[in-house]
């Protein structure tokens, strides 16, 4: 494991992504393959769940350093990430390094045996590994053991890490990655293999992403040259038909299938050899329902029949990737519509997303206010010449929101962030006037700059109130204006109403506490969603 | 009265200043000719408004020192900032027995412990290879009073070779000279801008070398003459990867002129005081964790709250 710890520290260590990719590519050519295989799972953001409890590794570092929890949970604050905390104060215990071990020998022989021990077994066998690793290694002990391992890389680095140890083209390597596989030495013999492997035929694409519009409209030449779509909201997805099959894999490479029969059932009409990209969505009398609706869907794995009914859903086809078989990604869009409106029904359950046609930028600029009261996040903005390309690379695709919800609201309290803002504290609670007290309203984690961050920081360790642990209570001073995209009733808020992806749109120096925004003024924008 | 010289110990406008004697020459440069500034030797004692004070090294930086005060109410000692870890650049802590010892708890909590010096810097003088056969530039960010020039004395270790450095540094560098600290020799960043900036084959190139610079010369034009460049921070603050990480050093090296946790608790072991007060940093734990072990204890307030400075 010392060779993965060492790629985690070195990966770790820079913010170069060059650096990144030759220290991943440099290990997946000397590795040996069954560590490889393990190492690209973990680097992919795969977990193995939870073998261990937190409480329980929480115990036994009580147990192993004489420390009182108290005290451990102020180090949590401070380092803001539980599997370091425990390998920081572990630096009491002595070490005595042992000779190495492969990463796949403690996956598959050490580690994954203790699913299912009694927690005093489980104890009797970790224990005694604190003092055979240093630091590193045993931080990447505990992150596996709490299911917790997360390296800073996108898949997008992993892939052209591999593509480089490979000598493949990206592509290649990106699609043998989709999808469903072990991590065992053969199979990452045969990601690597220039070969034509047997594919997987449930596999889907890499999808492929738009990024935000961030100069006027017009800069983007000709309307002619441009396919507009309005901007579902629901969840990405691609329907794969193929050798008799259907697989519905959502962008977060999940397999869903099972949660969407209706979609399931209508692909089988599609022609083996069809591959479909498009919108999951909550959607009845011809109109999308919020995304709240559809949340009801994903969560549910039992019951299934009922909720059909009670939420009934579509698939929004954007693009078709693979037709009688054959990839045609990089044939244009233009083709690719073509080939929609003969493969895919406009209506249905199965249907297309229909190209919005209004002729000229101001009438889209137009069009595009109109996008709440149509059920709509926007639009997008495809190239009529684009391929179908891989991440999120820019110029073909754009997607062009709605501004947000806006309010002002004070802020009430801070905690610590995690991960890189531990010690600082950057987890803010909002609050909106209520008959003369403020009513939590959103939690907000994003937005601020750095140096506003550190502002804020030391204004918020001189003006704290209260403590309650980690959580500050601070003098109602400072007024934000918070931005989100969604609006429900919730019974699960006090204020009565939850707000989805709030965020900071602006630190309001110019506002006093007492001009922030009511709860009432809220409850007005939720009837206007409704 | 000064323990040490750093800006959150030592403050200008007032009307006179009494410092241990190393620590006089390093006021003299922050404060000008004109601050009435008065110094005493380590250990000798001065009685003033009815107590007996003296100055007793800290280890902290050059000239730090713990203040004793003796009065029919007992002995207080004032420990400033301090560190057990040996450095060469200023006179090692020296234990003074006391009723009441106000500690510092910078870093008070047990996930602070500090590696053997020796290693910390056999991973700079690594890092800094791997930079140079990149062709690469080494930026080490690190405060300009003490830890640049533990920096330069410990750096003797492994090179002779001299080390660029910002031109703020310059007059403490010369300072801890003139107090007869043994250090590498140092050549500031030479300003040819110009140059640079158009791109001559002539321009100056820094790649390979190793270049000292207060932290708030980073990401201001300065840096651009210094080409590509690997930069990292010296501080016990980097002993948390999320720190790190949050202000986006390339690489953090865990070098620190406080104590750790278990220097906390052997100091105020040793000191035998009954009572402990703590200030700056994690006060709160620690002073907590104290009382648990029948020891009264207490926290004191100070205006640096948040980030700790000079480390």
């Amino acid at each position: 494991m010392r060779r993965f710890a060492a790629l985690y520290d070195a990966i770790d260590s820079t913010t170069s992504t060059n650096a990144k990719v030759a220290a991943m590519a440099a290990y997946f050519s000397e590795a040996p393959p069954a560590d490889a295989a393990w190492a690209v799972f973990f680097l992919t953001g795969r977990r193995l769940k939870r073998l261990v409890p937190y409480a329980a590794i929480n115990d036994w570092t009580l147990a192993a350093t004489g420390l009182d929890q108290w005290l451990l949970a102020e180090c949590y604050s401070v380092v803001g990430d539980g599997a370091e905390t425990v390998a920081l104060v572990l630096d009491q215990v002595v070490v005595e390094t042992r000779e190495d071990v492969p990463l796949a020998d403690w996956v598959e022989q050490r580690i994954l045996p203790l699913r299912g021990m009694d927690p005093a077994a489980q104890q009797a066998r970790v224990s005694p590994w604190w003092g055979q690793l240093d630091r590193s290694q045993r931080f990447m002990l505990l992150k596996i053991l709490t299911g917790e391992l997360r390296v800073g890389v996108s898949q997008t680095l992993v892939v052209r890490a591999l593509a480089q140890a490979a000598q493949r083209p990206p592509t290649t390597v990106a699609a043998r990655l989709m999808g469903d596989w072990a991590p065992t030495g053969e199979w990452f013999t045969s990601l690597l293999s220039p070969e034509h492997t047997d594919e997987d035929r449930s596999r889907p694409y890499p999808f492929f992403l738009a990024s935000p519009l961030e100069d006027p409209i017009e800069s983007l030449g000709a309307r002619d040259d441009w396919f507009v779509e309005f901007k579902w909201d629901g969840i990405r997805a691609q329907l794969v038909r193929r050798a008799g099959g259907v697989h519905l894999w959502s962008r977060g490479e999940e397999l869903i299938t099972h949660r969407f029969p209706e979609i399931a059932a209508a692909a089988t009409r599609l022609p083996d050899g069809t591959v479909l990209d498009g919108e999951v969505l909550a959607f009845r009398d011809d109109r999308p329902l919020p995304f709240s609706a559809l949340q009801q869907r994903i969560g549910r794995q039992k019951q299934v029949a009922q909720m059909v009914r009670a939420v009934p859903v579509v698939f929004m086809t954007y693009d078709i990737l693979e037709d009688e078989g054959h990839d045609i990604r990089q044939r244009p869009l233009e083709d690719r519509r073509r080939l929609i409106e003969a493969r895919v029904p406009a209506t249905g359950v199965l249907r297309t997303s229909q190209i919005v046609t209004a002729p000229t930028w101001e009438d889209l600029a137009a069009l595009r206010t109109q996008s709440r009261t149509l059920g709509v996040e926007g639009l997008m903005l495809k190239r009529r010449s684009s391929a179908y390309g891989v991440g999120r690379k820019r110029g073909d695709w754009w997607k062009w929101k709605i501004d947000p919800y806006t309010i002002d609201a004070v802020l009430i309290y801070a905690q610590p962030g995690s991960g890189k803002r531990a010690s600082l504290l950057t987890d803010y609670t909002f609050g909106v006037w209520d008959n003369g007290e403020l009513v939590p309203i959103a939690k907000a984690y994003s937005g601020l700059s750095n140096e506003e961050i550190a502002d804020l920081d030391r204004w918020i360790r001189r003006h704290t109130v209260e403590r309650f642990g980690p959580v500050r209570h601070v003098e109602p001073v400072h007024v934000f204006e918070l931005g989100f995209e969604g609006i429900a009733a919730s019974t699960r808020h006090r204020s009565g109403i939850a707000v989805r992806f709030p965020r900071m749109l602006r630190w309001r120096t110019d506002k006093k506490a007492e001009e922030a925004d009511t709860l009432d003024h809220v409850r007005k924008i939720l009837e206007g969603a409704r | 009265m000064i323990t040490h010289a750093h800006g959150d110990h030592a403050r200008a406008g007032s009307a006179s200043y009494l410092c241990a004697t190393p620590c006089a020459g390093l006021l003299r440069r922050r404060f000008g000719a004109d601050a009435r500034i008065e110094a005493i030797d380590y250990g000798q004692a001065v009685t003033l408004g009815g107590v007996r004070l003296s100055f007793h090294p800290a280890g902290h930086v050059l000239g730090s020192a713990q203040i004793r005060i003796e009065s029919s109410l007992g002995v207080t000692v004032v420990a400033g900032d301090y560190k057990r870890a040996a450095d060469s650049t200023c006179a090692p802590f020296e234990v003074v027995p006391c009723d009441t010892f106000i500690t510092e708890s910078t870093f008070g909590l047990p996930i602070y412990r500090w590696d053997e010096t020796a290693a910390i810097i056999d991973d700079i003088g690594g890092w800094w290879r791997s930079n140079a056969d990149a062709g690469r530039t080494s930026v080490m960010f690190c405060y300009t009073i003490g830890k640049a020039q533990r920096l330069l004395a410990e750096l003797m270790r492994v090179t002779d070779r001299p080390i660029y450095v910002h031109g703020m540094m310059l007059g403490m560098i010369d300072a801890y000279r003139d107090a007869g600290v043994a250090m590498l020799p140092v050549a500031p960043v030479i300003e040819r801008a110009g140059a640079t900036r158009r791109g001559k084959s002539s321009a100056p190139s820094f790649a390979g070398e190793l270049v000292l610079a207060p932290l708030s010369a980073r990401g201001t034009p300065w840096m651009r003459r210094l080409g590509d460049v690997s930069d990292a921070f010296a501080s016990g603050l980097m002993r948390v990867r999320g720190v790190r990480r949050q202000r986006g050093f390339d690489r953090g090296f865990v070098l620190s002129d406080h104590a750790d946790w278990p220097a906390l608790l052997r100091t105020i072991d040793e000191t035998g005081a009954s009572r402990v007060l703590a200030t700056h940093g994690h006060a709160e734990p620690l002073a907590r964790y104290l009382s648990e072990r029948g020891l009264d204890s207490g926290v004191i307030r100070t205006a640096w709250e948040g980030e700790p400075t000079g480390d």
